[in-house]
């Protein structure tokens, strides 16, 4: 019997896939346009649009804090919301490998429904396809997502010097939870993901105002981000390496890998470049909202060091913040 | 123990960077030959605050940067035959060889089965798991991953794990640095001893430093703290013209190391002359499996001959390794040679000195 894993007949489009879909997925996921099941979802939007894709591949499938599915709809909607738009809709495409156990697909399914329930997103529309044994590595995601634009205007253009950098919690904690995860060394730790929705969180600082601009420091962490915000312009990031706020157990993590927080993934974690009139009152606002109690002032925007981003240390040197060139690698002694 | 938290941070650092500002009467040439060493003075800023005379250089302290190009095309070699599965520490994976874009990265992309291991126990367990592949761990480092490969050596041997064997390109810290001290145009003048190797081998072997070569020697943590407290040490014996070893990383390191780490060492592996990038052949500095582990030797079972003379590559690692040049004196540097497209290893490794200039080290105008 093959109940109880992936077939290819579960992506052939005969039974097996209208079962996986009508049984598994469209009771989890139950709204109007998905229930419909056409080939497309119709939607009733106006005025001008947020629009994003996201792939997942992420190894393992379950991490401290997480799931692949969690990541899937968190990592679309963040998109959408650093955009300053409010996410509404979401497409969710599966390629499973042949012999994925159906339970795992099962949690990961479940996992999708809570957080885009969480999140205020309805998923519409979907599409799964099975690949041989082989030819995948278990699960593979991909989600777009539609939202309307809330707040216009967000851009790295809208810096200036005096402008301050927050940061709305710790860094390195997706990255370094994962990576040790996939070592085996995790057993025991207190580390975890720190994956989660930031459209609360966009929300209450943009409401808050002053808001030049917004991202979410994923691969390459928050130093990567920050380049992209300064480079080729006459201004520069300078950041006080006191106030950068990370956990004791990613401290030590990333002292033994050899890696640095600063270029660390986050999965729940936003980068808000604000007014200084304003951004007492941005990180209250950040502080106050489920997600963003740990939220700090990192830096300031100077032009000192154009294109450039610099971290004072707490030596009183200072070292310039490349981005992150190839992958972190964990080091050997 | 003192959690090292508290050396991160140092609460006392102005005190003691004034009090080396006070010490530092004359030119002082510092080296730190441990790759973790490297990395912590870049990432802290420490050059930068230090006064002009005290100079502080990376030597050759990191396993992956001192592996010669001969070496890793020999490896590159091996991973590419149909029945060798590679088992690698992540940083060897973008080392390149002789040729320039040949590295294990492109070898597994064009089908080579080279997986990244955390533990050479990792690799044996995939050796356990798949009968039918030749596992090789590639066994790169100084005595700090010593010990741990020579473990799974034991391991193997002792359950008749038949598939596995071990690549040594591992290499002993005192035989090059009595090599480096002993070469006429490297002027040192107090070394940073690596807190990792003493603490397997302890501290007392790096008194020779002092007493054969009157070198000014303190044995130093990694975080900010025990580096200024290092190097306010060596200014003040400096000054006091008295070179002795001292032992500032005492929440880890003892006189005599680790018993348990040293016995293994003693049991599975020999020391045998091995190529240093920069440093040429030195007898004794590198580590071989023992006779009764012939088995589970890689070398022998894929009939590899030792590597005695390294291909000429264009890269000036050696001379940085041995504090000749600063990595920005070399003409690749940042501009050939990046860490995205490595020329030599000190520019691929974490903690190799180029990367470390390139990463931390740019003026910040």
């Amino acid at each position: 019997m093959n109940h109880d894993i992936i077939t290819m007949d579960h992506g052939s489009g005969g039974g097996a896939t209208s079962r996986l879909i009508e049984e598994l997925l469209v009771p989890a996921f139950h709204n109007p346009q998905l229930s419909a099941l056409g080939d497309g979802a119709l939607l009733e939007l106006s005025g001008p649009l947020v629009f994003s894709t996201d792939s997942f591949v992420i190894d393992p499938v379950f991490f401290p804090g997480g799931d692949i599915g969690k990541l899937a709809v968190c990592g679309t909607v963040n998109d959408v919301a650093m955009c300053g738009g409010t996410p509404r809709y979401l497409s969710l495409g599966f390629i499973l490998e042949e012999g994925f156990p159906l339970e795992s697909l099962r949690r990961i399914v479940s996992s999708i429904a809570d957080t885009a329930a969480d999140c205020g997103v309805s998923i519409v529309t979907g599409d799964t396809k099975v690949v041989e044994k082989g030819r995948g590595d278990g699960i593979y995601i991909n989600t777009s997502g539609i939202g309307t634009l809330t707040w216009p205007g967000l851009s790295p253009a809208n810096l200036k010097p005096g402008d301050k950098v927050i940061l709305s919690g710790t860094m390195g904690d997706h990255g370094t939870a994962v990576m040790l995860a996939r070592s085996g060394l995790l057993e025991g730790g207190d580390l975890r993901s720190d994956c989660q929705p930031l459209c609360r969180l966009a929300a209450s600082v943009l409401e808050a105002g002053g808001v030049r601009v917004l991202r979410d420091p994923t691969r390459g962490g928050v130093a990567t981000t920050l380049n992209e915000f300064v480079d080729g312009t006459n201004l520069s990031i300078e950041l006080e390496e006191d106030t950068l706020p990370v956990r004791p157990a990613v401290h030590s993590a990333c002292e033994m890998l050899g890696l640095d927080p600063l270029y660390c993934a986050n999965e729940g974690k936003m980068l808000a470049v604000v007014d200084p009139q304003q951004a007492e009152a941005a990180l209250a606002a950040l502080r106050s909202t489920p997600g963003g109690e740990d939220a700090a002032i990192i830096g300031t925007v100077t032009d000192r060091y154009p294109g450039k981003v610099i971290l004072n240390t707490c030596l009183g040197g200072g070292r310039v913040l490349t981005r992150l060139t190839g992958a972190q690698l964990p080091r050997i002694c | 123990m003192r959690f090292d938290a508290e050396f991160h941070r140092p609460e006392g650092a102005d005190k003691l960077l004034n009090a080396i500002r006070e010490l530092a009467v004359s030119p002082v040439r510092i080296m730190e030959v441990c790759g973790t060493h490297t990395m912590a003075i870049a990432k802290s800023g420490l050059r930068q605050v230090l006064p002009e005379n005290v100079k502080l250089i990376s030597g050759p302290g990191c396993p992956v940067c001192v592996t010669p190009a001969a070496e890793i095309d020999q490896v590159l070699e091996l991973s590419s035959r149909p029945e060798v599965t590679l088992t690698t520490y992540g940083d060897l994976m973008r080392v390149p060889g002789s040729v320039r874009g040949d590295d294990l990265r492109r070898r597994k992309a064009l089908g080579a089965d080279v997986r990244v291991v955390y533990s050479p126990m990792d690799a044996l367990e995939i050796a356990k798991r798949e009968p039918e592949r030749q596992v090789v761990f590639l066994g790169v480092g100084f005595e700090t991953t010593a010990p741990g490969t020579a473990l799974a050596v034991l391991e193997a041997s002792e359950q008749g794990v038949e598939n596995f064997s071990m690549l040594s390109l591992l290499k002993r810290t005192m035989p090059a640095l009595r090599a480096l001290m002993a070469r006429e145009d490297v002027a040192i003048d107090a070394l940073i001893c690596p807190g990792h190797v003493a603490v397997i081998l302890g501290s007392d072997a790096f008194a020779f430093l002092p007493e054969e070569y009157g070198l000014a020697a303190v044995v130093s943590g990694f975080e900010t703290g025990d580096l200024l407290y290092a190097v306010h040490a060596l200014l003040r014996q400096k000054k006091e013209n008295a070179p002795r070893l001292e032992n500032e990383y005492t929440r880890a390191v003892t006189p005599e190391g680790n018993p348990a780490a040293l016995a293994v060492l003693e049991q599975v592996l020999e020391p045998r002359a091995a190529l240093w990038r920069g440093l040429g052949l030195i007898p004794e500095s590198g580590m071989a499996l023992k006779e009764e582990f012939a088995h589970w030797d890689a070398a022998k079972r894929f009939g590899l001959t030792p590597v005695e003379r390294d291909v000429p590559t264009p890269c000036r690692c050696g001379d940085v390794i041995c504090g000749l040049i600063e990595p920005t004196q070399c003409p690749l540097f940042g501009k050939v040679c990046t860490p995205e497209e490595p020329t030599g290893p000190c520019m691929v490794s974490g903690e190799g000195a180029c990367a470390a200039a390139y990463h931390y080290g740019r003026k910040l105008l």
